[in-house]
This record gives C-alpha cells, structure tokens and sequence, in this order.
C-alpha cells in the first residue's frame, strides 16, 4: 500500500518517530515554560542537563549495572539535586537582575557541562541497549510498532499530562499559578515562595532527565545531543507561547509529527522545518499558538 | 579633551602592534573586536540581546570567499558583496524577530541562525564539513598585493577603524539616543511618538552588516571559513567577549575580544603553567577544554563582574573623580 508514492509502512515508520520526537519537545517545553513561569527564567542549560540524565543512564549500566527502570527513577532524581544545588547557589542571585543574565549563566553551565562531558567521553556516541522487556516489535497488522518506541510515547504522554493535571487541578498547582502571577501576594499569605520556586525548578529539570532516560536507547548517549535538541525547542516555545501548558504538550507533539513528515517527503528540509514554521507563525500570529498578547 | 588622547594613543597602538606581536593574531582579534562592537551596539545601546550574531559572522565569511575564490572577483568587491548580504539576512532575521520583546527575541534569533547553520550544512558551495578552503586575498584595488601579512593587517586595521569609528558616530548621533530611549523605557518611547520597531530593525541591519565586515575580512585574512563561525557557540562566544569587557561600554568589547582570542590562543601554556605550579596533571588537557573554560568564565562573569573589565574600571575611577571634585 502506498501514499503518495510512499510505502506506508515507511510512512507509519517516520510518524512514529516524529512522534518520539515531539515527545522529547513536549517534555522539554514544558518544563522551559514551568520554569519560566515561576523564576522568569530561560533555562539554557535544560538541553545540557537532559544530555546528563541520558548520560547518568549509561553511566548507571556500565559502570554498576544498574538497570534502566531504576535509573529511569534515579536519574531524574540526581538531576533534580543538581538543578537544585544550581538554583540554591548561583540562580537565586539573579532574579532581582535583568532576564537576560539568567540566560546567560544557565549558557555557561552548558558549556561547563558540555566540555566535562566532552573531556572525558569525547564526542562520539555511547550505545545504550533498549531494556529487555521492551525489546522487539509487535505486528499490528498494517505495521510494525517497535515496543520501545511506543513506551516512549505512552510514558511520556503520562508523564506530560499528570503535569498539566497537578498544575491546573490540585491545590499544589493553584499556588503555582498565584506564584506566577503574583509572588509578593501568595508570600503574604504564608505561601514559602522561595522553596516553591527552588522545587520548580527541581522539577523543570527532573523532566528533562526523565526525557533523557528515555531517549537514551533511541538515539545515542553523547555530550551534544543535548544542545542540538534545545535550540529547536526553543523554536518550539517560540511557536506554542509559553502561556499554556496543555498547549506546550499539543506544540510539542504536532512539531514532531511534521518534522517525521518531512524527512518522508522533502529529507532535505527536515532539519530546517521547525524553523520555518517558527517565522510563519510569527508572521501571522506573533504572540505563539497558545500565546496571550501582553 | 581626555577622550581624544586615549583614541590617539590607541592608534598609536594600532600601528606600532605588529612589529611587537605576530601580525595573524592581531588581525584575528581586530575582526572579533569588530565583532563584539557590533554585537554591543545591540545588546549594550539598544537593550537587545541576540544571539545569532554567528549567523551574520558566518555568512558573510562563506560569501566573501565564494566570491573571491570562485566567482574570482577582487578584494573590495568580495567584502561589500559580503558585508550587504549579511545586511539582508539582518533585515529578514529582523523583520521577524523584532516581533516579539524580552527573552523571546533572544530565542528567535538563535532559532533562525540555527536554520541558516543548517543551509551551511547541507550547502554545495560551503563545502559542509570541509569548509571553504584557499580563499585568495588578491590585491586591494588592483594594486597593493595583500599577501603580505604587513600590508594586510593595515588595511584590516583600516576598515576596523572605519567599523568602530561608524559605531561611536551612531552611538552619539540622535538616531542612537532614541535607541537609548527604547533601552532604558521601550513604553515611553512609544508613547512619544517613536516608531520603536523601525528604529529597531534599523539598529538589527546596522549591527548585522559590521559583523559581517568583522566575518568577511577574517575569512579574508586566514584564507579559509568553517561552520565554526556560524555556529551556536560563536554566538556564545560573542557574547562572552562583550560581557567580559563590559556591556554597554565604548572600548569594553574591544578589551573583551583581546583577552578572549589570547586566552584561547595560551590556553595550554596556561594549562601547563597551572600543571608545573599546583602538579595537577589534569591542567594539561585544559588547552583542550575551551567550551569548560568559557562556560567557567561566562558563570565567574554573571555573578561576580557583571560591568565587566572596562565597566569595573569606569566605576572605580569615575567614582574617584567624582569624590575628588567635591
């Protein structure tokens, strides 16, 4: 069966795939906009710590061979404490400052953590196995679904949705939003913002990591897949405006179904798509998808 | 009065340098110098930060090669070719990211110049991995033989000067204090009748086509462009230079430039020396490093000198003489 000259089972293929992608974009982009909402601050370094999470994966099978569903855990978790001890010691003192200099100092611990990476492990990519459990492929018929990669996309979609249903239905996500609307306000009723704001970005950046477990059987461990990733999300945040959680997870997604289409019907522009989408959109709707005019 | 002496004595300076150092060197941190001016006239006078300046850096190198190389025209030709259409990616890459304020903007011109990295990529006449190789310097208006390095570091000298002297002219001009206006208050400026957003693009177009001067007259000067220049990191770069001197300061990213290509140019001596004085072998691998180092510095800069060498210097002495007239 063919469409449009393509075999679909080629077609189905490359869905799945953007689909895989628009995933790491949906994780990624939701927790930018988290972060951003609550400290006012593009994390720069969310690509360089979802290259740690995968790398604290490999790292885990390696050298101790624990397997992937605990570092699934672990990893999140000991990013967490690092994007904590990161809030705690260097962010905090820029909030009063300009944005600008929030962007910049997560740009430096890129690079730091970049060029530690780099130094010991070089440039080429680590193989990670996908974990036995999920290993193989099911015949569904009219293709054939490797198990992992749908895990990927079912896991994350869990993983996505249970954030926008914390943020917008519990009692938690409600002094998140007055946070992001009103610090000063939610601190005079007794609200203790400053921990908020360090767990958020705990938060923020345990997503990346668990984007980066995931990730890691898919596509190989290496120290740049990080920041090769998190300039397209930011075209991603730029086209679905940070305003929406529900619409960062919809951007996400839909992004990386068009970009598995392209690299079916057009591989040339695949790498450039996203982009081009990105100066539509601003042409015809400046303020992003699911963005407000300020 | 002061001011005229310290330009004075800088191009003295300017002059007398290549008989002290080694000519190459010098030009390569003139052309970022250019560069990082360029890229302050933004970010320091008009309040935006951006960064995709590689991607102005960048083209104009690969244009102004291909030019020179390939389409076989003469020096003057291969830079204003150059120079005009970094100038037009400016105005398109403006056209759309003046769109959007604050940190959007930022993200916006680094996605675009992410894409055009992309095109350099998967480009015939950038040669993708390998680069442009065996750009000519030819002869300056059909005469002066520019493979001299002597010769060639004036004429580079020349046009840096121009570059700045352009810059220093816009900054002063009244053109460049509504810039300062939108700066400081982007809403009163508006509400004063100032059509911001043109006088954005036009600062965007302004600021992109000097770092395309800056672009094409390195590639001149080394004989080859790679898609190092066009790269991220040389946004980054950029933006480290102009920090580390001092943002919104005339000469700072001039300084910021000199002391960024000379530690990356001694970075391993530096390693060694670090290695010989604390006998921590792991010194030694730092001249391979340079992205660790950079980031260290762009995290030393952001909490502890956010004025930046030249901004710290101002404070110190401008606070001296303020106290020593009372």
């Amino acid at each position: 069966m063919e469409i449009f000259g393509i075999p679909l089972q080629a077609m189905l293929g490359q869905l799945l795939l953007g689909l895989v992608n628009g995933s790491f974009y949906a994780m990624l982009s939701l927790g930018l906009a988290v972060i951003f909402g609550l400290l006012n601050v593009i994390n720069f370094a969310h690509g360089a710590l979802y290259m740690m999470g995968a790398f604290l994966a490999w790292m885990g099978m390696e050298y101790f061979g624990i397997n992937y569903w605990c570092m699934l855990i672990a990893a999140p978790l000991i990013v967490a404490a690092f994007g904590i001890l990161i809030e705690r010691t260097m962010l905090r003192w820029l909030y009063k400052l300009d944005h600008l200099y929030g962007l910049l100092l997560t740009f430096g611990i890129t690079l730091m953590l970049e060029g530690i990476f780099r130094s010991v492990y070089g440039v080429s990519g680590q193989p990670y196995s996908v974990p036995e459990a999920l290993s193989g492929a099911t015949n569904l018929g009219f293709m054939i679904l490797p198990n992992y990669r749908a895990w990927v996309v079912v896991a994350s979609l869990v993983v996505c949705f249970a954030t926008w249903f914390v943020i917008e239905k519990t009692k938690l996500g409600a002094y998140l939003r007055a946070g992001t609307e009103n610090p000063k306000l939610v601190e005079a009723f007794g609200v203790n913002v400053p921990l908020m704001v360090t767990l958020t970005y705990g938060f923020g950046v345990a997503l990346a990591a668990f984007a980066g477990v995931l990730a890691a059987p898919v596509i190989q461990v290496s120290p740049l897949m990080g920041s090769n990733l998190i300039i397209t999300v930011f075209a991603v945040v730029v086209i679905g405006g940070m305003g929406s959680i529900l619409g960062s997870i919809l951007t996400g997604l839909g992004l990386g179904v068009i970009e598995g289409l392209t690299r079916v019907f057009y591989p040339e522009l695949s790498a450039t798509v996203v982009f081009i989408i990105m100066a539509i959109v601003l042409m015809i709707r400046p303020a992003g998808l699911f963005g407000k005019e300020k | 009065m002061n001011k005229k002496i310290a330009y004075g004595i800088a191009l003295i300076l300017l002059l007398v340098a290549p008989q002290v150092a080694y000519p190459v060197f010098l030009m390569k941190v003139l052309c970022f110098a250019l560069f990082a001016c360029a890229f302050n006239l933004l970010i320091g006078f008009t309040g935006l930060l951006s960064f995709g300046h590689a991607a102005f850096f960048g083209a104009a190198g690969y244009v102004t090669g291909w030019v020179l190389r390939d389409a076989g025209w003469s020096f003057e030709a291969g830079i204003v070719v150059g120079v005009a259409v970094s100038a037009l990616i400016g105005l398109v890459m403006g056209m759309l990211a003046i769109r959007r304020q604050g940190i959007y903007f930022t993200m916006i011109t680094l996605a675009l110049a992410q894409m055009l990295y992309f095109v350099f990529v998967q480009a015939k006449f950038t040669g993708g991995e390998d680069g442009l190789q065996g750009v000519p310097r030819g002869k300056l208006l059909g005469m002066l033989d520019l493979g001299s390095d002597m010769t060639m570091y004036y004429v580079v000298a020349a046009l840096c000067v121009c570059g700045f002297a352009l810059i220093v002219r816009t900054i002063h001009s009244p053109f460049g204090q509504v810039l300062k206006a939108i700066k400081e208050n982007e809403a009163r400026a508006v509400s004063l009748g100032y059509d911001v957003d043109r006088y954005k693009l036009l600062a965007f177009v302004l600021s992109a086509a000097i770092a395309g001067l800056a672009g094409a007259t390195k590639t001149v000067v080394i004989g080859f462009e790679t898609l190092t220049d066009a790269h991220w990191t040389m946004s980054g770069l950029v933006v480290l230079m102009t920090l580390v001197g001092g943002l919104g300061t005339m000469v700072g990213p001039i300084v910021g430039a000199l002391v960024i290509i000379a530690l990356e140019d001694k970075l391993g001596d530096i390693g060694n020396w670090l290695a010989d004085v604390s006998h921590l072998d792991w010194f030694r691998t730092l001249g391979d490093s340079v992205t660790l180092v950079t980031g260290f510095i762009f995290i030393l800069c952001v909490l502890l000198f956010r004025k930046g060498i030249v901004g710290e210097l101002v404070s110190v002495f401008g606070s001296r003489r303020a106290s020593d007239s009372h």
